[in-house]
């Protein structure tokens, strides 16, 4: 419990919301700044072709077309490209920066187009005259694995990288009574933030770069670009302007960045870039993208004793992200539950389409997705009520680390507790008695119920260790303060959150504090936001900060105020440190500011990743005649340990279970066989609107966590995490009486008739 | 070339533009209003919503000389004396936007909606609301919030 008085804990309205809903964020196509006047509009021409040699590009007709500048091709452009991620990954599979010789993908840069303005680069982009030789595709990542089609002919192989169990069990499912497989298709989707791409190059008079970019760390994307331009990042500043959101795909920097930066140095201009939506759905990386097998094996009575998960990860044409997701699938591949046995292997293969990234759970949502569909397949064989072969299996309650028996340490849990909280929510015995009342009386509308269990890892560290994050606290003589850090918010609401945690150590309202994030030159380190890591590294940075800062202020109190250290408190009414049993003596922080400046940077360090946890449960309807499905609730426990503001919280849960949701229901990124894109634009990709989505049903339960001071765990992509599968099963679920075992994600009114044709036309062969 | 002249926010803004340019453009680039933002080309999205002579329409499929003798309010102009309109203030209050680029747009939309019905029920807002797409919030707080401006107003 928060002593009395404390706003932690509490729903405070967010500080950042006036400006965004009366002049509106400024985005990076918003900025006006004087060292962009007179910027350039760059643009792409990109492949119309998933597989293509280019046999040449004729760039003459472009010059004389009103607003033309400039226009290049990989051959002017004399830069690295990005390699792969992993170091065990071959370095042929390096991407450029424009196609250099051969296409791979159906939105792949080969051109760059510089006009005066945005209208008319689509005038000149138009005049690029550039002829292809089609190669055969390879879209199904199969079919991929079977090399007989190349991407990469100097490699060999389409195979990227295998991740393989130190020793394969052939006896891994020898003491099941039922052994259950099927192949599950975690499909492609679309990141799909509102605001797409963008950027804003300047370079100065001192041969510096500054980089305006939409991303989810201003470090990391320096890094990344600084790698892609050959430049020390000494001379490369990042600067974060509003994000309009991100889900994964806006961390680093993508090889448009660096041809913007590119340009604007070869023109000796400023130069900008905003892609549009169809770009943007063609060459920002996609989600997902696994083929898995599932194979579970236990008892009659309900005891599941083994399993298995093979994944083939699609990586798109060039090994990026995608290539990192089965290591966090695989490490989290037994979910809640324990198993006798468990094995995994993952192979990440290329195919002539876009390439893959992170994407709102990032190989976790996929691991949940195989488990809990693998769960539903084995009580379904064996004919038991999910609730009852998920109560029999899961761990029980734990406080102390533990093992899960795939790489991967739970930090503390209490699934069961999940469970039964969302069941008895959800008032799951009723729905089932009604689900059986519809199907006794032949309703059209059947009544589905899915469950999910969940865990996922959150808050991970990276190549170099444990875990951290940095924070910088000034008080002002003004009384205002000032936090810089590492975390970048685009939508998460740090900007409150933070200040909540330093107005509860020093007593300074929380209108009084700005929290700034995004610039290298003014927050030179940092992990930005991502893998749920913000609070429990980025606000237990805050909260340490403000500590190490009153401590700061009482010993230059005790001087001002000849008191000796111990008997001086900070009095949060007044942001004052005051003398215990005198409060009349009193120095404000405001005045310790005034005479020598009082602010503490601080590195926080836990001692590792963080594993929230929960069950969602999902009631939908399913029109057998023309196989609707309706999501009629979503019923959510998602434990992260302590919640600092439930207002923030729950948006996050909310915006996570729409995209969990959406992507069990509806959205998928399709490619024909030739490699094209079917669902390019907004009117063709199906992204929910209000119209789809019903309001959800929130249960609050805090498990901390003992890896931090606020006991919190991370929380923006837990939503996400349960949501898929439960929807899924509760889309099976409602026809599962017919015969029905499995329908692939995306669960459409189409292939939900299908199975149902399916299943009927197999009953009645039996009779 | 054609001259346009357009009421943005009750202020006239006359400008000689191009014939093809979009009204989002107008006021984003001319105006140098840019709380109005540009989300997709296919007008699915609806981050470019402004009411056009009180009716909510999609900027992005408005051209600038469409607009020529008509008046336009974007969120820019929603507030009054620094009070925050009533549906600004309920997006506030129940958390109806987080990375705030869909946000213009779904509070222009809303006010559009309350203005032809000023009250809906929860599933007249998602079906009003259907143009307007959000990546963010899973519409939850923003279908919340206008059933709190439409109770605020009443």
């Amino acid at each position: 419990m928060q002593p009395r008085g404390s706003i932690l804990g509490t729903r405070v309205q967010r500080v950042e919301d006036p400006q965004l809903l009366t002049r509106g964020g400024v985005y990076t196509d918003d900025l006006v700044d004087d060292a962009l006047a007179s910027a350039v509009h760059v643009s792409f021409v990109r492949s119309p072709i998933a597989h293509a040699r280019i046999t040449s590009i004729d760039l003459t007709a472009l010059r004389a077309a009103p607003g033309f500048v400039a226009a290049f091709t990989a051959e002017d452009l004399a830069l690295p490209g990005a390699r792969p991620m992993l170091a065990t990954i071959d370095e042929r599979f390096t991407r450029p920066i424009l196609a250099a010789g051969t296409v791979r993908y159906v939105g792949e840069p080969v051109a760059i187009v510089v006009t005066e303005g945005y209208y008319q680069a689509e005038d000149v982009g138009e005049l690029v005259d550039i002829e292809y030789d089609p190669l055969p595709p390879v879209v199904d990542p199969l079919a991929a694995g079977r090399d007989e089609v190349l991407l990469f002919p100097d490699v060999g192989t389409n195979t990227v990288c295998e991740f393989l169990p130190e020793h394969r069990d052939e006896q891994l499912f020898e003491n099941c009574e039922v052994v259950v497989s099927s192949e599950i298709v975690n499909q492609r989707v679309a990141p799909a933030p509102l605001e797409t791409r963008a950027a804003a190059a300047s370079w100065g008079s001192d041969d510096r770069l500054t980089m305006w970019l939409p991303n989810q760390g201003a470090q990391t994307s320096q890094r990344a670009l600084a790698a892609l331009l050959g430049l020390d990042i000494s001379r490369l500043r990042i600067v974060t302007p509003d994000v309009g959101g991100a889900f994964g795909a806006k961390f680093g920097a993508d090889p448009e960045h660096a041809a913007v930066a590119w340009v604007a140095r070869e023109l000796a201009r400023p130069a900008r870039w905003s892609e549009q939506r169809y770009d943007n759905m063609l060459a920002m990386t996609h989600g997902r993208a696994q083929l898995q097998t599932v194979t579970i094996g236990g008892d009659r009575d309900g005891k599941l004793r083994a399993y298995r998960l093979d994944v083939v990860q699609d990586c798109g044409a060039y090994p990026a992200i995608g290539a990192l997701l089965p290591s966090l699938t695989r490490m989290m591949a037994p979910g809640t539950y324990r198993f006798e046995r468990v094995e995994s292997a993952a192979r990440c293969v290329v195919t002539n389409t876009t390439p893959i990234g992170a994407y709102r759970g990032a190989g976790r949502p996929e691991a949940t997705a195989a488990v809990e569909r693998a769960v539903d397949l084995f009580a379904a064989e064996i004919g038991m009520d999910p609730a009852d072969v998920r109560r029999r299996n899961l761990l029980p309650a734990f406080a102390e680390p533990q093992e899960n028996g795939s790489g991967a340490l739970y930090d503390s849990g209490d699934y069961p507790a999940a469970l039964e909280l969302a069941l008895s929510a959800a008032g799951y015995d009723d729905l089932r008695r009604e689900q059986a009342e519809r199907r006794e009386r032949g309703d059209v509308r059947l009544l589905g119920i899915g469950l999910a269990s969940y865990v996922e890892i959150t808050g991970g560290g990276d190549e170099a260790g444990a875990p951290s994050e940095n924070a910088l606290i000034e008080v002002h003589p003004d009384g205002t303060a000032t936090i810089l850090t590492g975390t970048s918010p685009h939508g998460q609401g740090h900007a409150t959150a933070w200040a909540m945690l330093a107005s509860d150590e020093l007593g300074i309202p929380i209108e009084l504090i700005t929290v700034r994030h995004g610039d290298t030159d003014l927050v030179p380190e940092g992990g930005g936001t991502g893998g749920s890591r913000s609070l429990q590294q980025g606000g237990a940075a805050v909260q340490q900060a403000a500590r190490e800062l009153a401590d700061i202020a009482r010993l230059r109190a005790a001087d001002m105020l000849e008191a000796n250290p111990d008997d001086l408190r900070i009095d949060r009414d007044r942001a004052a440190i005051t003398v215990a049993g005198s409060p009349h003596v009193a120095v404000t922080l405001a005045e310790l500011a005034g005479v020598e400046r009082l602010f503490v940077r601080t590195v926080f360090t836990a001692p590792g990743a963080t594993f929230p946890f929960g069950a969602h449960v999902a009631v939908v309807e399913v029109d057998t005649e023309t196989g609707r499905p309706t999501l009629l609730r979503l019923i959510s426990v998602d434990d992260a340990g302590v919640v600092l503001n439930p207002l923030l919280a729950d948006g996050q849960r909310h915006g996570g279970l729409a995209q969990g949701a959406a992507q069990a229901l509806f959205e998928e990124m399709v490619y024909d066989d030739d490699g094209n894109p079917l669902t390019a634009t907004f009117a063709d990709y199906a992204f929910p609107s209000a119209a789809e989505l019903p309001m959800f049903q929130l249960e609050t339960m805090e498990t901390p966590t003992t890896y931090n001071p606020l006991g919190a765990k991370g929380l923006g992509e837990a939503g996400t995490i349960g949501s898929t599968p439960a929807v899924q099963n509760a889309v099976i679920d409602a026809v599962a009486h017919l015969g029905v075992r499995h329908i692939d994600m995306p669960t459409t009114s189409r292939r939900i008739w299908e199975a149902i044709q399916t299943a009927t036309t197999n009953a009645e062969g039996r009779l | 070339m054609i001259q346009v002249e357009v009421t943005v926010n009750g202020e006239a803004r006359s400008a000689e533009v191009e014939p093809r340019l979009l009204l989002v453009h107008f006021l984003r680039d001319v105006c140098r209003l840019r709380a109005t933002n540009v989300g997709c080309d296919t007008t699915s999205c609806g981050a470019c919503t402004v009411l056009l002579d009180g009716v909510s329409v999609k900027s992005c499929t408005v051209l600038a000389a469409q607009a020529d003798g008509h008046e336009v309010a974007t969120v820019e102009g929603l507030a009054r004396e620094g009070e925050l309109h009533p549906v600004q203030a309920a997006f506030r209050a129940e958390h109806g936007l987080q990375c705030g680029f869909c946000t213009p747009g779904m509070v222009m939309a809303s006010v559009g909606l309350l203005q032809a019905n000023p009250h809906p029920t929860e599933e007249e807002i998602r079906i009003g609301l259907e143009g307007n797409l959000c990546r963010c919030t899973g519409y939850h707080n923003i279908v919340r919030a206008v059933l709190a401006a439409a109770e605020a107003e009443a």
